[in-house]
């Protein structure tokens, strides 16, 4: 007994030992500067020299007050970069998530032809960088660029796509003639922003960037998609048929449920992506046109580099941390197992239910039989 | 057994070893290249600049016997902040006229420039461009004004002479209307505080008042000249380059869709490269009802508070801003010489760019107090739709804006 002892604590010394270098190396590459920069959130810090001791001093939340509470210029434009990444982030997510996941299916299909073709050309402009693909569109959605060509053939006059700084939806309701704030929108809402311009929607500009984003993510999610499809076995497929069931009703009963896992992948991984958009906005100038593109990722990097507040920069980037945080959460809350749950707690209130399902699945066995005798006919 | 227990020592001793390295190469000096030679970080325009800063740079070094790596940023502020924040700045960089009150202000830069040889040869605008609370801080390395560029072929073809040549807004609207024609705007500049901002000084405007403690924003001299632009703006004799599909003023230039453009000296080397066949001249701005203003661009020589080679870098930046140096980099790439002596000269050498050169002496510098550049960038964000836009709602939010961080910036 004292011996088996001696080597299980041996083993625990080597557990360490081979797991050192990865804590250690995210330890110094991933803790520490995490923590580094919660305290440089609560700091005045300028960044010059060492923001603990030093100049820097410790202002409790002033910098998380200026962006959230305080009637100021910083607090409007952190409002707008909300506004303009939650926009993104409604119109980015479920439509990246879809295109994908259709995409998917289209390239699993065993009758389509050339379907290695197909799958590398969807992929590809996940392989391009973000910065080429973005100065591609910059071209393509220039004011006389290629889109504008194309539409003008159709006697559309097209907009200046990257310098149109007005939002869908008030161009929606500018249509039916609603050009300014109804009086009922026209009171301020939440940071510093009123209730109207909260309700803008997306610029024409940054629809643009959601096209973009659509574009050149969802060929990464197909693949997510793909591989996840090959996981569902043929005889799964097969069973389905017999019993009847049409194209779509074996895509939303059948493979559709057996993708949640992979669809929960896509779509944590698709709101962080788009919660943390800053090359597009870098390159294309800042936040212009009117500050509709302006995100929170990038506000953090300006406030820090332009105009020397490190401490508000960091108290951003940490509002964005908190955010993706609540959202994955709450989306995990919302796709978590529910029939599993249901049909235990059922099981355990009231026994007859057994019974009762067991008539509905007899049932449904006569109906099939029923349907597959019918089509025999 | 026993061997189990040496391998865990080996093991264990390899990973401690490993870590010592790792930890020592984190831990490297951080204060500067100290006797290595000197670095120097410029936001270079192109091949032209680096290359002529690096032959003077190169004269220099022969000379003092001081070694200096030139370095040319891709985004300068992203670098300089990044080598400040890791405590191991360059020792001399290019300070843009934008940030510097922020750096100053943030105790980032040492203030040198009165300590210099020549620190009474500059023009006095720049000098006062580069001063904080009183201190003569970096040596201006060049500067630009903004000027009237007009394409003369299409000044020809509007039936337009040398006596139509704009001196007031009465004028430039009138010449305006000509050349505006078909695929042609008459006038065209960015929307942006940079040139709209002339005409609210050349209605006798102001935003901060001269001795910069108060925000005077919202005067009805500041709204005639945004009314003024806006006049002509739904006459529609001036275009923003975002609406004639260019990036910027001097493209809309080049490709011959304005007329006429509002722009600095880096116009001409853009034209040279881009467009070679566009002919045009350069006049200055015209005045308004409060009389002419232009605004003046420069770059100083910054040096980091305390820096360890104060000596050398000041001896460097006496080198580089000599008239005889200054007139090379003109000629290498355009740009006009800090002091009184070298730009007259290069406007006796270069006179198509006289204009530029005489509006320094109205000359004024945009405001760029710290924090200011987020309320600046506020303001043209909404200048942007300035054409739908009342005058004087967007003053009052630039004024109450303005007040806010001038409040802030002097603590």
């Amino acid at each position: 007994m004292a011996k088996r002892s001696g080597i299980r604590r041996n083993e625990a010394v080597s557990g360490w030992l081979f797991t050192l270098p990865s804590i250690v190396i995210i330890g110094v590459f991933l803790a520490l500067p995490i923590l580094l920069a919660l305290w440089v959130s609560f700091t005045n810090w300028n960044g010059l020299g060492s923001p603990i001791g030093g100049r820097a001093q410790f202002v409790g939340a002033e910098n998380y007050a200026d962006v959230l509470t305080e009637d100021g210029l910083a607090r409007e434009d952190f409002g707008t970069s909300l506004r303009n990444n939650i926009y993104y982030v409604l119109l980015v997510v479920p439509l990246q998530t879809a295109l994908a996941l259709f995409l998917a299916v289209q390239v699993n299909r065993r009758v389509l032809k050339g379907r290695g073709f197909f799958r590398t050309a969807f992929y590809f402009p996940s392989v391009t960088s973000s910065i080429a693909i973005t100065v591609v569109f910059l071209f393509l959605f220039s004011a006389s660029g290629a889109v504008n060509q194309l539409l003008s053939v159709l006697s559309i006059d097209g907009p200046n796509w990257f310098n149109d700084p007005s939002g869908v939806i008030h161009n929606l309701l500018g249509a039916v003639g609603v050009t300014s704030a109804p009086a009922f929108l026209a009171g301020e809402g939440p940071l510093g922003l009123t209730w109207w311009s909260w309700l803008s929607g997306p610029s024409v500009a940054m629809v643009t960037l959601i096209v973009l984003a659509i574009f050149t993510t969802s060929g990464t999610f197909m693949l997510l998609f793909l591989a996840a499809l090959q996981n569902i076995g043929e005889e799964i497929d097969e069973a389905a048929e017999i019993d009847g069931a049409g194209v779509f009703r074996k895509f939303f009963s059948v493979t559709l449920p057996m993708l949640k896992p992979t669809l929960f992948t896509v779509l944590t991984l698709g709101l962080i992506g788009t919660w943390q958009v800053f090359d597009q906005i870098y390159l294309t100038g800042a936040g212009a046109p009117g500050k509709t593109l302006l995100t929170p990722a990038f506000l953090a990097y300006d406030t820090s580099f332009e105009d020397l507040r490190w401490g508000r920069g960091a108290a951003i980037a940490f509002i964005l941390f908190a955010i993706i945080v609540a959202l994955t959460l709450l989306q995990r809350w919302i796709l978590r197992d529910r029939d599993t749950e249901k049909r235990r707690d059922r099981r355990r209130i009231n026994p007859s239910d057994d019974q009762r399902q067991n008539e509905a699945a007899l049932a449904q066995g006569t109906i099939r039989l029923e349907a597959g005798a019918g089509r025999r006919d | 057994m026993k061997q189990q227990k040496t391998a865990v020592r080996v093991a264990s001793l390899a990973v401690a070893s490993g870590l010592a390295v790792a930890l020592a190469g984190c831990s490297g000096s951080g204060g500067g290249s100290g006797d290595e030679g000197l670095t120097m970080l410029i936001g270079s325009s192109g091949d032209a600049e680096t290359q002529a800063v690096q032959s003077a740079v190169d004269a220099w070094s022969e000379e003092s016997g001081v070694d200096v790596e030139v370095v040319a940023a891709s985004d300068l502020t992203q670098q300089l902040g990044q080598g400040f924040s890791g405590n191991n700045p360059p020792d001399i960089f290019y300070m843009s006229w934008d940030q510097f009150q922020t750096y100053a202000s943030n105790q980032y830069l040492e203030p040198y420039a009165s300590d210099l040889a020549n620190s009474g040869d500059f023009l006095p605008t720049l000098t006062e461009t580069f001063t904080f609370e009183d201190e003569f801080y970096c040596a201006p390395k060049d500067f630009s004004t903004l000027g009237l560029v007009i394409n003369t072929d299409l000044w020809a073809a509007a039936g337009l002479t040398d006596a139509d040549i704009p001196t007031d807004w009465a004028s430039l609207q009138n010449a305006a209307q000509r050349l505006t024609d078909s695929g042609v705007t008459g006038l065209s500049f960015g929307a942006e505080y940079a040139r709209i901002g002339l005409f609210m000084n050349q209605a006798g405007g102001s935003i901060v008042s001269e001795d910069g403690t108060e925000v005077t924003a919202d005067s009805p001299e500041n709204v005639e000249g945004l009314e003024y632009v806006q006049g002509l703006l739904e006459a529609g004799v001036l275009q923003f380059p975002a609406d004639l599909g260019a990036g910027w003023a001097g493209e809309a230039f080049g490709t011959g869709t304005a007329g006429m453009v509002i722009e600095g000296p880096w116009i001409n080397g853009a034209l040279e490269a881009d467009y070679p066949d566009v002919n045009y001249q350069v006049v200055e701005l015209p005045a308004g009802p409060g009389g002419q203003s232009t605004y003046s661009f420069s770059n100083c020589w910054g040096i980091p508070a305390g820096s360890e080679n104060l000596e050398d870098t000041t001896g460097l930046v006496e080198f580089l801003t000599s008239d005889e140096q200054q007139l090379a980099f003109a000629d290498a790439f355009g740009v006009i010489p800090s002091t009184e002596a070298a730009s007259q000269e290069y406007a006796t050498t270069y006179p198509e760019n006289q204009a530029f050169v005489a509006g320094a002496e109205y000359a004024e510098s945009p405001v760029a107090f710290a924090g200011a550049a987020d309320v600046i960038a506020d303001f043209n964000a909404s200048l942007e739709s300035l054409d739908s836009a009342d005058p004087q709602a967007l003053l009052s939010d630039l004024q109450s804006n303005l007040e806010a961080a001038l409040e802030e910036s002097r603590g």
